[in-house]
């Protein structure tokens, strides 16, 4: 089991999922605002940017190419 | 001892090393994932049901001969930059966490590479397909097979080609329920593709029966001639319209239904990454309907000490790209296209050709999938491009349309909507399509200062 922050808020995985394994684990759908509203992953290979998240104040992570690590702070993006 | 790059870690990739470590070189395999196994294997110890992957015990022996032969073996490997010259090829990489501010900087020069990066999902724009809850059917595979997390509760499968159905035969073993798997193309167009000579297909008709039963199992309806028409939702997904379509993949008026999901998975086949390729210098073949690294019989490319195998070289599944990575890993090393040892995969490769061409014949995009979109629908998902835009400029030159669209100049490079423009332009009466949405001067992402900093040690500037 390992705890992350999304914008703040603790969400839990397991050790070993991506990003965006452990978001959509949680029911998340949406962690990026882009100009036509929210967006989360869609290709999942890291061909599409749209996961993009800052982890631990790095800017553009793909969130489904980025293994979770216990402690991560990650925060949403907002690009239009 | 010849030296033997091997750009690419899937089927195809680890094939070509084994092939080479055969025949004797020195070899050096390199991918950006985080583990070997490409698109195809994924599986996680701690993570996944080993139900989720095919042929695992495959993956076992490849990873073996890899380690038995010595291979280096470079994972988390983002290259960036490929070139050929007379004296060889050269790779480079940036080496660490995926998009991470550290990461280390790595070259590889070797006497040949084979280039072996793949393919990725091609998801045909819909209206509405930019709300959260619609991935490609590749994510939701992923997703499953990787991280053992469904894309959704209630899901709709749509698009075309046999992967929708492992697809949905994965959502269902991860939780999810499936609510439909509707495949575009009719049945004359599938029994065309498919019933003739079935001894061509031997172990191919097996998997699909396998996987027909499955669905049949989970009671997920399988429809053909039908496709997801429109995505509905305000914030997010909350249903679909399916319609009928007709052979063109037109939708049939007064077909439309309404089906109430909270995921959408699409796939309608699947895109080369021609980029490394590309900047090899590599003729390609094919044009907007797809276009592919142009092999001969022993995976050369037209660049001496350059080949390619695997779905760069044609869409043809995970035992296509192990028969043509077999083969080209052993020939670049200097092995002969007629030693014995080649005799197994040449003729699988001749198996997994017919597969191929079936594929298209049955599956393969039709021009009328363009009237299920509005005018205001999105096709470029990174900056938000639409097709009416798109089709306002679809006579002058396709560098001056992305310009003055912005159409594939997104962070994505054109790679998810690069297909979906060039057949709208082509509709739309304008110039035939090039190579111009794959070509991409930096292959995988690299910060600004990581490439300033590499700039700097290149040893030849
Ligand atoms: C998301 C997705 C899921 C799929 N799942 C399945 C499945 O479950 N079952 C199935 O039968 N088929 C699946 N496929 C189809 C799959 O493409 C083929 O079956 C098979 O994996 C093709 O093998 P390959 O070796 O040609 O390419 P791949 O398996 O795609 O391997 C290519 C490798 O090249 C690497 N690469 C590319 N560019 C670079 C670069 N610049 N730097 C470093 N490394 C690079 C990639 O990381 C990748 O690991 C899937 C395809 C996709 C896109
Ligand atoms: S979902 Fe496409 S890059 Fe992550």
């Amino acid at each position: 089991m390992i705890r992350i922050t999304v914008d703040g808020e603790p969400v839990q995985g397991r050790e070993g999922q991506t990003i965006a394994g452990v978001l959509v684990g949680a029911g998340r759908t949406a962690w990026r605002t882009a100009q036509t509203g929210g967006r989360g992953v869609f290709c999942g290979i890291g061909v599409c940017h749209d996961c993009l998240v800052s982890v631990n104040g790095v800017e553009g992570v793909r969130a489904c190419r980025r293994e979770a690590v216990d402690g991560d702070r990650v925060e949403r993006e907002v690009r239009p | 001892m010849r030296h033997v790059a091997i750009l690419g870690g899937g089927p195809a990739g680890l094939a070509a090393a084994q092939g080479a470590l055969a025949a004797g070189a020195r070899v050096s395999l390199i991918d950006e994932g985080d583990r070997l196994g490409g698109q195809f294997w994924r599986h996680h110890e701690r993570l996944t049901d080993p139900r989720l992957q095919h042929a695992w015990h495959r993956f076992e022996r490849l990873r073996g001969a890899l380690a038995g032969g010595g291979a280096q073996v470079l994972v988390g490997a983002s290259v960036w930059s490929a070139e050929a010259s007379v004296d060889g090829v050269r790779l480079r990489a940036v080496v660490g966490d995926a998009d991470g501010d550290g990461r280390s900087a790595i070259d590889v020069d070797a006497d040949a590479v084979v280039v072996a990066t793949g393919a990725h999902d091609l998801a045909l724009p819909v209206p509405g397909w930019t709300l959260p809850g619609v991935t490609t059917a590749g994510a939701a595979q992923a997703l499953a097979k990787r991280d053992g997390v469904a894309v959704g509760r209630r899901t709709v499968v749509s698009g075309s080609g046999p992967f929708l159905l492992p697809v949905a035969h994965s959502l269902a073993l991860v939780g999810s329920h499936v609510v439909g798997v509707h495949e575009t193309s009719r049945m004359p167009a599938l029994a065309g593709g498919w019933l003739p000579r079935p001894w061509e297909l031997a172990g191919k008709a097996g998997e699909f029966v396998g996987y027909v039963g499955a669905l049949a199992r989970h009671r997920i309806p399988y429809r053909t001639g039908s496709a997801v028409v429109r995505v509905l939702g305000r914030d997010r997904v909350e249903g679909v319209v399916v319609a009928r379509l007709d052979a063109d993949w037109r939708p049939m008026p007064g077909t439309e239904r309404e089906v109430a999901c909270d995921a959408v998975a699409l796939g309608h086949g699947f895109t080369p990454r021609l980029e490394a390729a590309l900047a090899l210098g590599c003729a390609i073949d094919g044009d907007h309907r797809g276009r592919f690294v142009a092999v001969d019989d022993a995976q050369r490319t037209s660049v001496a000490g350059v080949f390619a195998a695997g779905e760069v070289t044609g869409i043809g599944g995970a035992d296509a790209a192990l028969a043509e990575g077999a083969v080209a890993g052993f020939v670049a090393a200097g092995g002969a296209l007629d030693d014995p040892r080649l005799r197994g995969p040449v003729a699988a490769r001749r198996r997994t050709h017919a597969f191929a061409t079936r594929l298209e014949r049955a599956h393969g995009i039709r021009p009328g999938w363009t009237s299920w979109l509005d005018d205001d629908t999105i096709v470029c998902r990174c900056e938000a491009v639409t097709r009416r835009a798109v089709a306002e400029r679809a006579d002058v030159p396709l560098r001056a349309m992305r310009l003055a669209t912005r159409a594939g100049l997104g962070p994505c490079q054109g790679r998810t909507c690069g297909r979906a423009v060039e057949a709208i332009v082509a509709e739309s009466g304008g110039a035939a399509a090039s190579v111009g949405f794959d070509r991409r001067p930096v292959l995988a992402p690299v910060r600004i200062g990581e490439l300033a900093a590499l700039a700097d040690t290149d040893p030849r500037t």
